[in-house]
């Protein structure tokens, strides 16, 4: 509490710097002006940065990518090596920053800003633990051995790698860990750490390490796992405290400004935003009974039909399904028709036109916040809570498996299929289930779906494909820009009329309780 | 239900009748089954409430000022009701309230869960509070060795029957995991005890392994895992690598292949018949050495001698043959060990030692099937503990009735066979414990003083 604030230059600072009490370095990543060494950060502390209410999103959505991508890796079972590439992969991509110098404090923000956002329930904390965990793991890999010494110092680990005394009485059981583990006597490390047995949880588990008297000797290449365990508890013990202050404060002093930000991108979507069809018109009333056989998704066939059948569906049904249908490209006037064609021969023309033709109509409207009106994602989907007579929801996740089974036959999913199927959702991997399905009816690799509407267009482009490649492959290449890319901008979570909103407060710059020093303008930062 | 023969008034009257008919030189017998009103006494005359206190209290209940005085008060216990009623998140503050409340609910059996970080039978009021504030903080590693897991390489008994032929595989599980607690692990303060009918629980209380995560329990728990495959599955050893990890090398040459070779074979009759050594020929991924083996067992099944013992034999040919250069193939060389890490390598119940929260029967109960004490085993002897001669519910009354008034300054168990049990206890157990303890509680007061001394000379 006292020995922080001497080294801080401005005066404003140093409210700031009153939540970084508790730790004695004041920046987390290493000053090593000399040595340019590509290090991790551990972030230990929150910055003194001042950030641009831009970045402060942008720079999260980012990241949020690259964990999203390590999430999606994961539960595709992905081995380590793909990870390693992977991650290697989502980074790069994701996270570079015009301005070299900035891409440490655009890691760093980056890191805090999504601390915040997953710090507000215990799903959400588990989640980003454990993907910022493996993001680390695989980082720490991927440096030079100098690197990660330097890593290791700036963790304080209190060991030292043991003597040669030492190291020659126990050599023969560490060559004997080695060759158990299938290394040669010749390749074993020369350098090995002597350290609690709990701080390497997962070495001990996979019997990776010799153990005595309560001690792992870990070798240099194992040194990851005792680095990523103290960085996981480290971490979860910042989200814990992280919590506590969004609960006690930041949540109600910023919720004209970041708190609506944080609360929407932990649900935010990041794939292509389908609320705008590339073509109004792309479907017509009088195709949608085909394309809804070949190419909607499940939760789409399924409140389809039964709109079909019932004439009917409850208000999470007629969203999910008329804000899908705006996606995938019937305009109005055919949304109005389908839905009254059907809805009238239950309820009566009059009625519809009363009080159902105002919604579809809404839906296609401008006005309001438009992330209600922009195609559900699977996420939102999925995490819907469908009660007694509803129809909308996921199927794979909201069915039960006898229905689901009955459902995906229907569909003209062979058994063999379905049996993967039915094990992903017994996994609850309904992403991957639906996956499956996709690659099952269609005969072609997926890349896995992530929303309804990227369901219908990957779908329509495989069967578009082979009908021109029946007929002339030379249009092949123009089919395949098609492809909307994954990343075209941060639309979808952060709404133009907010930001207006929260540039009409007064201050630019506030502090966070010491979470970050936030510049609206970023007027600040250049003026330095 | 199974345990209705309860009857009050026969009991009372029973232990008058006793001395009468011990005057008379009479048949001291008490009918066997197990009975609540029998319980009711072993509670009030036998039972060590004072040592389950002091261990349970690990040394807080001194007069340091470094003393958690609430620290006994956080613990669960549950009870097992008569009629299969069970009561959870019973804690208690003091000695005489726990002793009273065992007096009183007379459970049938007891078990210990975890300290958690409020008094656990206040825990609603604590809910309301929303933080998530009821949460285990501590508890002894705990492992569950059970005999019928071991059932598809037992031929003697079978599920919760056990006998003197099978009960060894216990024995070789307490070694091989209590070594490599004290001697991997570090681990100095371990108490293992009889489940009262067919396996043994282990108690680590350290208070390194008290203080562990749940990961550290798992990690423990998976670095004493060798089997693969799940209950639909045949269990299997599978070991790769170009040599043992120095715990299984050391297990296997200290305690599996000695046990396996002269005495499991032997006892169990794993080779003797067709239908037997098929087991074992399974386990070897090789059609060449399977035949050859075959064919030499069905023939030479009425000539051998009668002398040597036609498993040993079979055995030793099985690992000649395999150990040959003849058949020098990678996936060969580990079968031997397979098989004997097969048959004899413990099998743990994963669950129990994984979490926090499990419970586990508190020793010196009485195990309501067999009437038998849940006594403590000696790890360094514990080839000579028999199973069927633990003190029954039943012979430590009759003991009790048969010493009659005479008064023993140490209790009434000191004139029992419970006897060597809580002495056991005390001496192998509880008083190296609770010294570490009081030399934990010193240190850390002291580490504590120093630190606020420097902080004032700051
Ligand atoms: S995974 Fe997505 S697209 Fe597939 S059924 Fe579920 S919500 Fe629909
Ligand atoms: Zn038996």
């Amino acid at each position: 509490m006292n020995n922080d604030c001497s080294d801080l230059g401005s005066q404003e600072k140093k409210a700031k710097m009153q939540v970084v009490r508790s730790h004695t370095h004041r920046a987390s990543y290493p000053s090593n002006d000399a040595v340019s060494v590509p290090t991790i950060p551990l972030y230990r502390s929150a910055p003194s940065l001042e950030v641009k209410l831009e970045e402060f999103e942008s720079f999260a959505i980012d990241r949020l990518r690259v964990l999203k991508g390590i999430s999606d890796g994961l539960s595709r079972g992905k081995k380590p090596e793909e990870m390693a590439t992977l991650v290697k992969d989502l980074w790069k991509a994701n996270m570079r920053h015009q301005h070299a110098s900035e891409v440490l404090n655009k890691d760093i923000i980056s890191h805090f800003v999504l601390r915040l956002v997953y710090c507000r329930t215990e799903e959400l904390r588990k989640w980003f633990l454990s993907m910022e965990s493996a993001l680390f793991r695989y980082r720490f890999r991927d440096q030079s051995a100098e690197a990660q010494r330097a890593v290791m110092e700036e963790f304080d680990l209190p060991y030292k790698a043991i003597s040669n005394v030492e190291y020659e009485g126990v050599k023969d059981k560490l060559v004997q860990v080695a060759r158990s583990l299938g290394q040669n006597s010749s390749t074993v490390d020369a350098i090995y750490y002597k350290v609690p047995f709990e701080e390497v949880p997962e070495l001990v588990a996979g019997r990776k390490v010799f153990l005595n008297q309560g001690f792992a000797y870990v070798a240099m290449s194992q040194v990851v796992s005792l680095v990523a365990t103290l960085f996981r508890s480290q971490l979860s013990k910042a989200l814990i405290l992280t919590n506590r202050k969004w609960i006690s404060s930041i949540r109600e002093n910023e919720k004209h400004r970041l708190t609506p930000i944080v609360e929407a991108m932990s649900s935010s979507y990041l794939g292509p935003d389908y609320s705008q069809p590339r073509e109004y018109g792309e479907i017509t009333l009088k195709d949608i009974d085909q394309v809804a056989k070949s190419s909607f998704p499940l939760c789409m066939r399924h409140l389809f039909d039964k709109l079909r059948e019932d004439h009917h569906l409850k208000h999470g049904g007629r969203m999910q399904l008329g804000l899908f249908l705006k996606g995938v490209g019937l305009n109005l006037d055919d949304a109005l028709a389908f839905w009254r064609a059907e809805f009238s021969k239950k309820v009566g023309l009059e009625k519809f036109e009363k009080e159902y033709a105002y919604n579809v109509r809404h839906n296609y409207g401008k006005e309001g916040k438009r992330t209600d009106y922009t195609p559900y994602s699977c996420q939102k989907i999925i995490s819907a809570t469908p009660g007694a007579g509803d129809q909308h929801g996921c199927p794979y996740r909201h069915f039960s498996e006898e229905n689901l089974r009955a459902a995906l036959s229907t569909m003209g999913v062979n058994s063999r299929a379905m049996e993967d199927v039915i094990n992903k959702v017994r996994n609850r991997h309904y992403q991957l289930a639906c996956t499956l399905t996709f690659e099952a009816l269609h005969g072609m690799p997926s890349s896995g779906i992530n929303h309804p509407n990227q369901y219908f267009s990957d779908s329509q482009k495989i069967f578009q494909q082979k009908v021109s490649s029946r007929l002339q492959l030379i249009f092949k290449p123009i089919l395949v820009n098609c492809t909307s890319s994954p990343r075209t901008s941060n639309k979808g979570y952060g709404c133009g009329e907010a930001n207006e909103q929260r540039r009409c407060l007064k201050g630019g710059e506030t502090s966070m309780e010491g979470f970050f020093s936030l510049s609206s303008f970023g007027y600040r930062k250049e003026l330095i | 239900m199974a345990r209705e023969e309860v009857n009050n008034e026969i009991d009372e009257m029973l232990i008058d009748g006793y001395e009468v008919q011990q005057g008379q030189g009479g048949d001291t017998t008490l009918p066997d089954e197990f009975n609540a009103n029998y319980l009711k006494l072993y509670y009030g005359k036998l039972f060590p409430h004072a040592d389950l206190y002091k261990w349970m209290s690990y040394g807080n209940d001194g007069k340091h000022p470094a003393c958690d005085p609430s620290y006994l008060g956080r613990r669960e216990f549950s009870y097992t009701l008569d009629n299969d009623i069970y009561v959870r998140f019973q804690s208690f503050n003091s000695a005489a309230e726990l002793e009273n409340s065992i007096k009183d609910k007379c459970p049938f059996k007891i078990d210990i869960g975890p300290v958690y970080s409020v008094d656990p039978s206040k825990r609603h009021a604590y809910a309301q509070s929303g933080d998530n504030v009821f949460t285990p903080v501590e508890r002894e590693l705990i492992f569950d060795i059970d005999i019928s897991d071991y059932d598809d390489v037992r031929y003697c008994c079978s599920g919760a029957d056990v006998c003197l032929n099978c009960w060894p595989l216990m024995t070789v599980a307490i070694k091989v995991i209590d070594t490599a607690l004290r001697v991997d692990f570090g681990f100095k303060h371990i108490l293992w005890a009889f489940s009262g009918r067919r396996g043994v629980h282990c108690w680590v209380c350290d208070a390194k392994a008290r203080k562990l995560s749940n990961e550290g329990r798992a990690a423990i728990a998976e670095y004493f895992r060798v089997y693969k495959g799940n209950e639909n599955s045949y269990k299997k050893v599978s070991l790769t690598g170009h040599a043992l990890h120095p715990f299984l090398a050391r297990s296997y040459t200290d305690v599996l292949k000695e046990f396996f070779e002269t005495k499991l074979l032997s006892s169990q009759n794993l080779l003797s018949s067709e239908e037997r050594f098929e087991k074992i020929l399974e386990m070897i991924p090789d059609q060449s050495v399977t035949s050859e083996l075959r064919g030499k067992w069905q023939e030479s099944r009425r000539s051998s001698s009668v002398k040597e013992d036609i498993n040993v034999v079979r055995w030793e040919q099985l690992k000649q043959l395999l150990q040959s250069g003849k058949y020098k193939a990678q996936r060969l060389h580990r079968c031997v060990e397979e098989i004997v890490f097969s048959f004899t390598y413990p099998r743990l119940d994963m669950e129990v030692s994984k979490h926090m929260n499990h419970l586990l029967k508190a020793p010196f109960c009485v195990h309501p099937k067999t009437g038998r004490v849940c006594v403590p085993i000696d790890p360094n002897h514990c080839e000579e503990f028999d199973p069927t001669t633990v003190p029954t519910l039943s012979q430590l009354l009759e003991e009790l009735n048969r010493e009659g008034l005479t008064t023993d300054v140490e209790g009434e168990w000191n004139k029992t066979s419970l006897r060597s049990a809580i002495r056991l206890f005390r001496f192998l157990f509880l008083q190296p414990l609770l010294e570490a303890c009081k030399k934990e509680i010193e240190s850390s007061y002291n580490a504590k003083l120093k630190q606020s001394k420097d902080l004032l000379s700051w």
